[in-house]
């Protein structure tokens, strides 16, 4: 008798399970469950029971079908393999129910049901919860025969929930108001104080910006520095405003889409711009296009999601239930955006600009109202405008290229956009073909467009071009016809930059740095803009013309065109570049009285360019223009008027294009609803509608996990059957609807946990219970962890009394060490430590992807290439080297010992008990006032005959140490004071 | 699970946690930690520290590896590929079949062919070809494999490199020495396990290259400074001496054991070992750095010159690390992306690196360490066999990238030496013969270090993530 599970199950698992296994289950079969081995998978039954001949099986193993022998992998089964299967199949079969693997259905997962309200628990301790959590958490505790901990001691305690909502250890002052507060409430006063701490934002920001991937540089080889930090704020006020989660997430994924979106909720749009960008100089930036968008479908999946849905970019996900064509459903709503750079003037800044605005309309409708001629004279202007307008036919370009790198996409409007690569010097050479005659003139349009540096219409940080050269080749439509260059003469343009006409552009030089630029006054800038050229001769031959242009940009520092389109004209000389832009002739084509107020004012300002009465005026409103204030910038997102088509990528790649998708969201989840557009913002208000099923789960779960050090499901990243489960289902659950039916109130939650009696227990731990509970899943016992690489450094700089704390704006560039900065690519980036930059939190620190900040990496900080919605906490030498001897850290070491010299105390006690509170937050045992007196004593010996070594030793500036106070002394307190920034306790919330 | 599933599994849920154990000199005594792993005695003595030496899965037949990046993608065309139908059309248009539809960053595809401007020759046993630009390597060569049908998906610079490191061209993924020094740890108690090298350019992948990705920063690799301390940090403070911070760890180690009582958390344990180990290493590192020791017969082979900062002072530091226990040593050398002037560039950057790295491969040699030491030379990808030509970004007579094929040589490490592996076209274009995928070359070498490419795994973020991806095979011609 063959037996299954000694004879055929080990033939199999060998040869079978990798593709038809708990993994794999290709053609829909499985080999390892009773159930769908023997009823087949979508070819049919694989096995007849009883026989073999007629089994497809067999057939298979065998090699009957030569284009079809099984396995596909690996070496063929043996004769007496498949004797042995054939044995068993004539036998009928036998396959013993334990033998069989159970096939789970992934789509009934816990995570994809909505979570319902459970009960709380009834529990026998009836004293100790203080709050739901504390029932749900002491009913396992009890079912485990454990108890809770005793509550930590109150400065623990307080130093920990500032350390967890702060991310700043309690001052002395603040313990000691704590420490004498004995009401009721003391505790949860203190909660209170401080989430309506400013610095609150900052430490939950923090935890945001590692899923975010937030970072202050492009990424990839050049990794340029970009401007996102006003997203960076953004997320700092709205913790701070306690903004509910559900419009958090629909400013940040569709906030430019909201009606009347204000300035907040289009930078919070930055949230998807924090991918990377690829301007390496021979990149196809299609490609980096795509991979920027797979890189946002991978954060919608973990911020929002919790599910590794970028399994999904090449092929059906192995484990959980999402198509491949499902995913690229979802990366449609992602792909239909222009990237624009957008000012973000502050509050002052937008009320300077509205009133500039105002006084330009106030001098500009004096004038209107000054004369009482200027109808006649704006109807006269208006019939000369109308015929000035010409008859331009746009080219269509053929063959585009650039001297070195850049890439172009071809617009529907037959413009060019330059993408990719950004050279210093440039050159385009377009081709056209025309069946015109007797060409005239050419125009070139630069456009702007969202896509470019302030919308252009050039390449420079400024949106600026220099036109260095623009000539025209022309030749007879023919094979191998001779090109002739095109004479040009009288340049003109709607506008030039003083210094820099149009006629530079055909001045036959290159050399002299002078072409046609735009740059107009500030909050003018960045408008499309024309140039036309006449040509000498008429130029167009019977049959067609192949005409050639070339534009030269050598002015460097990027000054290339941006976006840009040509056209032709048969009309007679002279020609001249219309003065007016699309939007004036659109006004110009309404009869005057249909025009608002706006429209006449707008019109009005090209009219009295050319009115000599106004020459002091325009001086006035120029001088006006000048005083537009600058602002900062930040990357958004800007829906484009027309999506772009979405394929499946077969095997996820970008250039293999498979079917054709509409925006969707996944089958598993529930359905969009009806007539809703698709959009963004559609797919934002899904998110967080309340019958989805893992966003409010994974949400809490990462609050959670910010106070215990682990989530409630560990692998806080990932909610699918392949992710840990949780270890308080139903607590998961209270938490999420807890946090729905509060309105998503972030605040809310952190009360909850914080003020839980969970959270409030020690966490010394018993080595029996450590024995128990190693990773404290069962919450048996408060959190002890390491803090964030953030943290650390905050701590130094508090105790020792050097934290700056302003709370946002741009990064800061405190002390790098030597060397660093050249591990990247090309030449190091300016890394200039300001007044202001050395002492603020970490936060603020420049995050350049490619050259992390030391510190910060040394202890896990993220570098921002992809989300982290969970850091792996790691312990080494280098960390310890970091806080030993890292200028930052000793100069907080010799700030913290002046500090203790001057204000901690008469004696040498009372200065050591202050020191160590500012550290830990504790008074230290007598055993360690003895370790650390000891310390000081040695080291005052030592000190007290080596002067010069104590000036080294307690201050930066050895030629100017501080003059009042005893050096020696400062010195010996220096290596006391270094030994507790470097206690574990110290970067520890216990 | 087999036995080395379960290795690695207990390995990695213990490392999760650090417990350490008493070999540091801290105990954990009352918590009686050791019987947490009860059926585990055999773990329990290097479970603690994350990079204590373990053994791999299979015997293996490398034990450290000298990995020497050649940022920029050296041009194979001119130092390993010998093609002779490329002086044939030396200047005509590359056959359109040949091509398809590749497109370029900076050429056309119809460029023309550009033959090599320095000659081949056959030297050694093995009569491997070498171009005139490698007569150091020429020496060697019969130490040495060549594979000149190396081939890579990525075409720029950044994901190629972060390719052939990682196994991936998406940031975030482990290094190969991180996976390596996650797999074996690290034989030095003083050293990091994976310590990197740089002369030349700033890396395009940056500090991806060494990353340690979603693998416990420990295994990262660490950057040594080209000048004044060579790990970040290492030096104490002005004015406090080895003595004084002595004595503050002494203090700092009373008051964290004092803390570890108390608490009873074993993370304390594992902070006080690394506090320890950093001051070993405070020792150890400039004894590791001072060139000087070296005989000046040694220093002459290599031409290293004491205080320098070079190729050449990186690959004698190179053997001096691992002399010391590290694992895994990797030499950035960015420097050989030659787009214009390619025979230029390469004469310049052989002038650099070819002599070292030939003494390298004898030095390691004579200290009988190269048998068991796997020395990896190349980089990111190839150059194409047309020319680069462009008046206004003011470049000819270069090369522009070439994923396709390109080529690396191995030695040592249970690499069968002397071999040449591989064959292009005529022109260097394409592979006919022998393709070594990168992942295959991952997988290669790790099986040199004793593993299954596949069974090296670490689970993340809902699967199982290795260096070779999904793909990998091994490549036995390789293999001695």
């Amino acid at each position: 008798m063959v037996d299954y599970v000694r004879d055929v199950q080990p033939i199999l698992a060998q040869n079978c399970y990798t593709c038809h296994g708990a993994h794999k289950h290709e053609s829909q079969l499985r080999w390892d469950n009773k159930e769908i081995a023997l009823q087949g998978g979508e070819h049919g039954p694989d096995i007849i029971p009883g026989h073999s001949a007629d089994s497809r099986v067999i057939e298979l193993v065998s090699g009957a079908v030569p284009d079809l022998i099984m396995p596909q992998k690996g070496d063929r089964l043996t004769a007496q393999q498949i004797g042995i299967l054939r044995a068993w199949i004539d036998q009928g079969a036998p396959w013993p129910a334990s033998a069989s693997v159970k096939a789970v259905d992934p789509r009934r997962h816990w995570a994809f049901k909505a979570p319902i309200r459970p009960p709380i628990p009834s529990v026998q301790n009836k004293h100790w919860p203080r709050n739901a959590i504390d029932s749900f958490v002491l009913a396992r505790l009890e079912a485990e025969k454990l108890r809770p901990s005793p509550e930590a001691d109150r400065s623990t305690l307080l130093r920990r929930v500032s350390l967890d909502l702060t991310g700043l250890p309690p001052t002395i002052q603040e313990m000691e108001d704590y420490l004498a507060d004995h009401s009721p409430d003391a505790y949860e006063k203190q909660v209170e104080r401080l989430l309506a701490s400013p610095h609150y934002g900052e430490c939950w920001a923090r935890h945001w910006l590692d899923v975010a991937r937030y970072a202050d540089s492009n990424g990839y080889e050049k990794d340029l520095s970009r401007s996102i930090w006003p997203y960076r704020d953004w997320v700092i006020d709205a913790y701070n405003a306690n903004l509910p989660f559900d419009q958090f997430a629909i400013d940040q994924l569709a906030g430019d889409l909201l009606p009347d979106a204000t300035q907040a909720q289009k930078v919070a749009t930055g949230f998807l711009r924090n991918s990377m960008l690829n301007e390496e100089g021979g990149i196809d930036p299609e490609q980096f296009r795509n991979e920027g968008i797979i890189e946002r479908m991978d954060v919608l999946g973990k911020a929002f999601l919790g599910l590794t849905i970028n399994c999904c970019q090449c092929h059906d996900h192995k484990y959980d239930p999402f198509p491949q064509k499902e995913y690229y459903r979802l990366f449609a709503f992602l792909n239909n955006d222009d990237e624009p750079l957008m000012e973000v003037p502050d509050q002052a800044g937008q009320a300077k600009r509205a009133a500039i605005q105002r006084k330009i309309a106030d001098i500009q409708d004096q004038f209107m109202a000054q004369y009482a001629d200027l109808p006649q004279k704006m109807e006269a202007w208006e019939r000369d405008m109308k015929a000035m307008e010409g008859t331009w036919t746009v080219l269509e370009p053929q063959t585009y290229y650039a001297s070195v790198g850049t890439k172009f996409t071809k617009l529907d409007d037959n413009s060019l956009l330059a993408t990719g690569s950004n050279p210093g010097v440039s050159q385009y050479t377009v081709t056209a073909r025309t069946k015109l005659k007797g060409i005239t003139g050419f125009r070139l349009e630069a456009l702007a467009d969202a896509n470019l540096p302030y919308y252009g219409p050039g390449r420079a940080d400024n949106g600026n071009f220099v036109l260095s050269e623009f000539s025209v080749g022309a030749s007879p439509d023919a094979p191998n016809a001779p090109t002739n260059e095109v004479a040009l003469q009288n340049a003109t343009a709607d506008f030039s930059q003083p210094g820099y006409p149009a006629s530079a552009a055909i001045d036959g030089t290159i050399t002299n740095k002078i072409g046609w630029a735009v740059e107009d006054l500030p909050g003018r800038r960045n408008r499309s803009r024309q140039a036309v050229f006449e040509s000498k001769e008429a130029v167009g031959w019977e049959g067609g013309t192949v005409l050639k242009f070339t534009l030269n940009h050598s002015y460097g520092s990027e000054h290339a065109l941006g976006r840009f389109r040509l056209s032709v004209t048969t009309a007679p000389h002279p020609l001249r570049a219309d003065p007016l832009s699309r939007h004036a002739r659109e006004i110009l084509a309404l009869a005057p009285q249909q025009r608002s107020v706006a429209q006449r004012r707008e019109l009005f300002d090209f009219y009295r360019m050319t009115d000599p009465r106004m020459a002091e005026t325009n001086k006035k409103i120029e001088d006006e223009q000048g005083q537009w204030p600058s602002a900062p910038t930040t990357l958004v997102l800007a829906a484009r008027d027309y999506p772009r088509p979405t394929h499946v990528f077969i095997r996820g790649d970008w250039q293999k294009p498979g079917a054709l998708v509409t925006p969707g969201v996944p089958s598993i989840f529930p359905a969009l609803p009806k007539d809703a557009p698709l959009n963004r913002l559609t797919l934002a208000r899904w998110l967080v509608d309340k019958r989805h099923p893992t966003v409010a789960r994974v949400i809490v779960n990462r609050i959670w996990q910010a106070y215990f050090g682990r989530g409630l499901v560990a692998t806080s990243e990932d909610f699918g059957t392949q992710g840990d489960a949780p270890t308080h289902p139903e607590l998961l659950d209270w938490l999420a609807c807890e946090f729905m039916d509060s309105g998503w109130d972030v605040k809310h939650m952190q009360r909850l946990i914080a003020e839980s009696a969970t959270y409030r227990q020690s966490s010394v731990v018993s080595p029996r219970l450590l024995e128990r509970d190693p990773y404290d899943q069962l919450l048996a016992r408060g959190p002890r962890v390491r803090v964030d690489a953030e943290i650390v450094r905050d701590i130094a700089l508090s105790a020792s009394g050097l934290l700056d704390g302003q709370i946002g704006g741009p990064p800061v560039y405190p002390p790098i060490p030597d060397g660093v900065l050249t591990l990247g690519y090309g030449s190091p980036m300016t890394w200039e430590t300001k007044a202001g930059d050395r002492y603020r939190r970490a936060l603020y620190t420049f995050v350049k992807r490619s050259v992390p900040y030391p510190s910060l990496q040394v202890f896990d900080a993220p570098t921002g290439e992809s989300p982290c919605p969970r850091r792996s906490p790691s312990d080494t030498p280098l960390q310890a080297l970091t806080t030993l001897n890292d200028p930052v850290f000793v100069e907080a070491a010799q700030a913290l010992a002046l500090r203790v010299w001057k204000h901690g105390g008469k004696d040498d006690r009372t200065r050591l008990r202050f020191a160590f509170e500012l550290c830990t937050g504790r008074p230290p045992s007598p055993k360690e006032t003895a370790v650390l007196s000891s310390l000081l004593q040695d080291e005052s010996q030592f000190f007290s005959d080596r002067t010069a070594r104590a000036v080294q030793v307690a201050t930066q500036d050895v030629k100017n140490p501080p003059q009042d106070v005893n050096l020696e002394k400062v010195a010996a307190w220096t290596m006391v004071t270094r030994v507790l920034l470097n206690l574990d306790e110290t970067i520890t919330k216990e | 699970m087999n036995f080395a599933e379960h290795f690695l599994h207990e390995r990695r849920k213990l490392v999760t946690r650090r417990y350490f154990f008493r070999e540091c000199g801290v105990g954990l005594g009352a918590l009686a930690l050791a019987s947490l792993l009860r059926g585990n005695e055999a773990l329990a003595a290097t479970a603690g520290n994350p990079l204590a030496a373990h053994a791999p899965q299979f015997p293996a037949r490398a034990k450290r590896v000298i990995y020497l990046f050649q940022a920029g993608g050296p041009s194979q065309l001119d130092l390993f590929n010998h093609c002779p139908g490329l002086a044939k059309y030396d200047g005509q248009p590359i056959p359109k079949e040949i091509v398809k539809d590749q497109r370029y960053a900076f050429i056309k595809p119809d460029a023309a062919l550009f033959a090599s401007r320095f000659q081949f020759a056959r030297h050694g046993q093995c009569g491997a070809e070498l171009s005139e630009a490698l007569p150091y390597l020429a020496e060697v060569v019969d130490d040495i494999a060549i594979v000149n049908s190396m081939t890579t998906p990525a075409f720029n610079h950044a994901p190629a490199q972060i390719f052939m490191n990682t196994g991936s061209t998406i940031f975030g993924r482990p290094s190969m020495g991180a996976w390596v020094s996650y797999g074996l740890g690290s034989e030095s108690q003083n050293l990091p396990a994976f310590v990197v090298l740089s002369s030349a350019g700033g890396t395009s992948g940056g500090s991806g290259n060494w990353g340690a990705g979603f693998l416990p920063t420990v295994y990262q690799g660490v950057a040594f400074r080209r000048s004044g301390d060579p790990i970040l940090y290492l030096a104490n403070p002005p004015g406090i001496t080895s003595d004084m911070q002595r004595r503050s760890l002494d203090a700092l180690k009373d008051l964290n054991q004092d803390r570890l009582d108390v608490v009873g958390d074993p993370e304390i344990a594992t902070r006080i070992n690394s506090f320890e180990m950093a001051y070993r290493m405070q020792t150890t590192a400039p004894e590791l750095m001072d060139l000087a020791k070296e005989s000046k017969q040694t220093l002459e082979m290599y031409g290293a010159v004491p205080g320098e900062s070079s190729f050449a002072n990186n690959c004698l530091l190179a053997r001096r690390l691992v002399e010391r226990g590290v694992r895994f040593v990797q030499l950035f050398h960015e420097a050989w992306d030659h787009h214009s002037d390619v025979t230029g560039g390469i004469k310049k950057e052989c002038g650099a690196t070819d002599k070292p790295c030939a003494a390298l491969i004898k030095d390691l040699k004579q200290r009988g360490m190269l048998e068991d030491t796997l020395v990896i030379w190349g980089g990111e990808f190839g150059r194409t066999p047309m020319v680069e030509t462009n008046k206004e970004a003011g470049r000819s007579q270069g090369r522009d990238h070439h994923p396709q094929a390109f080529s690396m040589w191995l030695a040592g490490g249970g690499i069968k030496p002397g071999l040449t592996l591989g064959k292009t076209d005529e022109f260097g274009f394409n592979i006919v013969q022998d393709p070594v995928p990168v992942h295959d070359l991952h997988a290669t070498i790790l099986r040199l270090l004793g593993f299954d490419h596949t069974k090296l795994s670490y689970h993340f973020q809902g699967r199982d993530f290795r260096l070779t991806d999904v793909e990998g095979e091994l490549v036995p011609k390789l293999l001695a």
